[in-house]
């Protein structure tokens, strides 16, 4: 849990939710059927070709948009490792949290990598990639419980809290 | 030291005398609003996860179905029953085909000062009647919905000191897309946009509400114009009363401070496929469109529909053009009826369908095909976001999107 590597899928910015699920795909039964048109209005290809344990690193403003919670569920689903972006959409970003999917915010590492490299992630620590290191800035210790947890719901169920 | 509305609202929520921005607290969440998008994600998780269900205060609980209604397939007709269920089981506020979602709060739940969550990202246009409403998922929606409660990092505030009138032909529309395009679609990143100004009071809730909505699509955590006696005598007229009405004080923190001088404002149009993107219309050249679009919850109101039907009156819809309008409330459809619009629009050959989110989220009304070009009041232009994503959209004001239905391209209301 502390330190994992992975092989990165390189995005733009302004990566929107109907970008990451279109709306008409929404109707369909479960993730499980959705997660194959990920990313499909701009990266047909794309969801055939992750592999558990990648890591999709973008610009500026992922997941802005929609608060639709079916997009860091497919990208969870997907099992993509996480998520490292200039920067988040806010709604995304809560409903990443609550699903257990790993966001770090990075200014800096995009405009070093290139899709296909690997990177390797030090929890809370730093980023390190052939272009150099590249410091995390650590997430609260709230929001780490809920991602070690799987998410929020699990975060209430271990916590013994009014949810179990 | 001074607060600003927002951070004023969310003290109140969390039952604090003052709150700065960073602090992370838990607050009490007035009304929880959820849509056909998401809510039977949200139940499926209450029946399925939790050991000891339990609804916080189901009088805080809105469902409304409005982005697939009627129902247009099997699965989503199964949706809209499980939503009804639910609703009626634990007595839970319930509206069908009665409106665009945020437009049912605006008319009937929304107080000033009140601390809204809603599962959708435009719940931020409840501070046009000086209200906190902001966007959640489904889990959060959960999690509220069983502790009545949820926890908010307080944003900072970005002021907009509005001055000055519009020119003839020039909307609210017009200066929150010029506003989006200037400070960019994460401008105001996890930020409270905070409206205010002369104009800002000049201004009717509805226009309010036209800024406010749009906050999200800057990034924004939510949109709040100054309350005034304008809030006043629009719940007065809907027969609600109270709320708090807060002002931001002297000696309050803003992150930054912008001033629009509204005779400045042009008309404009985004361009495909970023909500930032706007230019002026007489700058945008020969752009044919396929489909116009009037409704939503940014656009699809009374003043909007007046707009169309003044430069519709004695005049036909482009023969190559499909010109949709969606009333954004049945209030507003039976209003727009009592004023004889409907009759001009249809006469003119527009399609009126009934109030619902429509064409703005290209699922179940007005979807455009491969090369497609939309001219819309909607909310959004993403690639893909009213049907195939080699379909383009460009979003203007009421007046730009029925000056270019009369005139097949691209087109400002003064060309016609």
């Amino acid at each position: 849990m502390d330190r994992f590597e992975g092989k990165i899928w390189r995005l733009g910015d302004d990566i929107d939710t109907d970008i990451i699920i279109p709306t008409e795909y929404l109707a369909l039964p479960g993730v499980e059927e959705m997660k194959q048109y990920a990313f499909s209005p701009l990266r047909p290809e794309l969801s055939g070709k992750i592999e558990p344990g990648d890591i999709i690193v973008a610009g500026k403003n992922f997941g802005c948009g929609s608060s639709r919670e079916q997009a860091p569920e497919i990208i969870k689903h997907l099992q993509i490792r996480c998520v490292i972006a200039k920067s988040f959409a806010r709604i995304f970003f809560r409903n990443a949290i609550n699903n257990g999917l790993l966001l770090i915010e990075n200014p800096d590492l995009y405009d070093h990598v290139q899709e296909g490299d690997r990177i390797e992630v030090i929890m809370n620590d730093k980023i390190i990639c052939a272009g150099g290191e590249f410091p995390i800035h650590p997430l609260p210790a709230n929001l780490m419980e809920i991602l070690d947890a799987g998410g929020l719901v699990r975060a209430m169920q271990k916590r013994n809290g009014i949810l179990l | 030291m001074g607060m600003t509305i927002g951070e004023k609202i969310i003290a109140a929520a969390a039952g604090v005398q003052s709150v700065k921005p960073g602090e992370i607290h838990t607050v009490n969440v007035d009304y929880l609003m959820s849509n056909d998008g998401t809510t039977h994600l949200t139940i499926d998780m209450y029946q399925t996860q939790l050991k000891h269900p339990h609804i916080a205060d189901p009088k805080k609980l809105v469902f409304i179905i409005d982005h697939n209604i009627p129902a247009e397939n099997p699965k989503t007709a199964e949706v809209h029953k499980k939503m009804r269920e639910f609703a009626k089981k634990y007595d839970i506020s319930f509206f069908e085909g009665k409106g665009v979602c945020h437009q049912i709060m605006f008319e009937k739940f929304v107080k000033p000062g009140q601390f809204i969550m809603g599962a959708d990202s435009h719940t931020c246009s409840y501070g046009a009647l000086g209200a906190f409403g902001t966007g959640i998922g489904c889990t959060d929606f959960l999690y509220a919905m069983v502790t009545g409660t949820s926890w908010v990092m307080v944003p900072e505030t970005i002021r907009f000191e509005l001055t000055g009138k519009f020119r003839e032909g020039v909307y609210p529309r017009d200066l929150i897309l010029t506003i989006i395009r200037d400070l960019g679609a994460n401008g105001c990143n996890y930020k409270v946009m905070e409206f205010a100004g002369e104009a800002e009071h000049n201004m009717s809730v509805n226009d309010r509400f036209v800024l406010c909505n749009l906050a999200v699509e800057a990034g924004a955590k939510t949109g709040i114009a100054e309350p005034d006696e304008k809030v006043t005598e629009f719940l007065h007229g809907q027969g609600r009363e109270g709320g708090t009405m807060y002002q931001s004080d002297p000696d309050a923190q803003f992150l930054q401070t912008y001033h629009y001088d509204l005779s400045k404002i042009e008309s404009v149009v985004a361009r495909p496929d970023f909500v930032d993107t706007a230019v002026p219309v007489r700058e945008i050249g020969d752009v044919r469109i396929d489909e116009a679009f009037l409704g939503s919850c940014n656009n699809g109101r009374i003043d909007e529909l007046r707009v169309a039907a003044a430069l519709l009156k004695g005049k036909k819809v482009h023969p190559d053009v499909r010109f949709l309008v969606a009333p954004a409330s049945n209030a507003v459809y039976l209003q727009a009826l009592e004023e004889g619009i409907i009759d001009i629009l249809m006469e003119a050959g527009a399609m009126v369908m009934n109030a619902n989110c429509s064409v703005c989220w290209g699922s179940c009304q007005g979807v455009i095909g491969a090369g497609e070009v939309l001219i819309s009041t909607g909310t959004r232009n993403f690639k893909g976001r009213a049907g195939h994503k080699d379909s383009k959209v460009y979003l203007a004001s009421a007046a730009t999107v029925t000056a270019s239905a009369i005139a097949g391209k691209i087109m400002e209301a003064a060309g016609i």
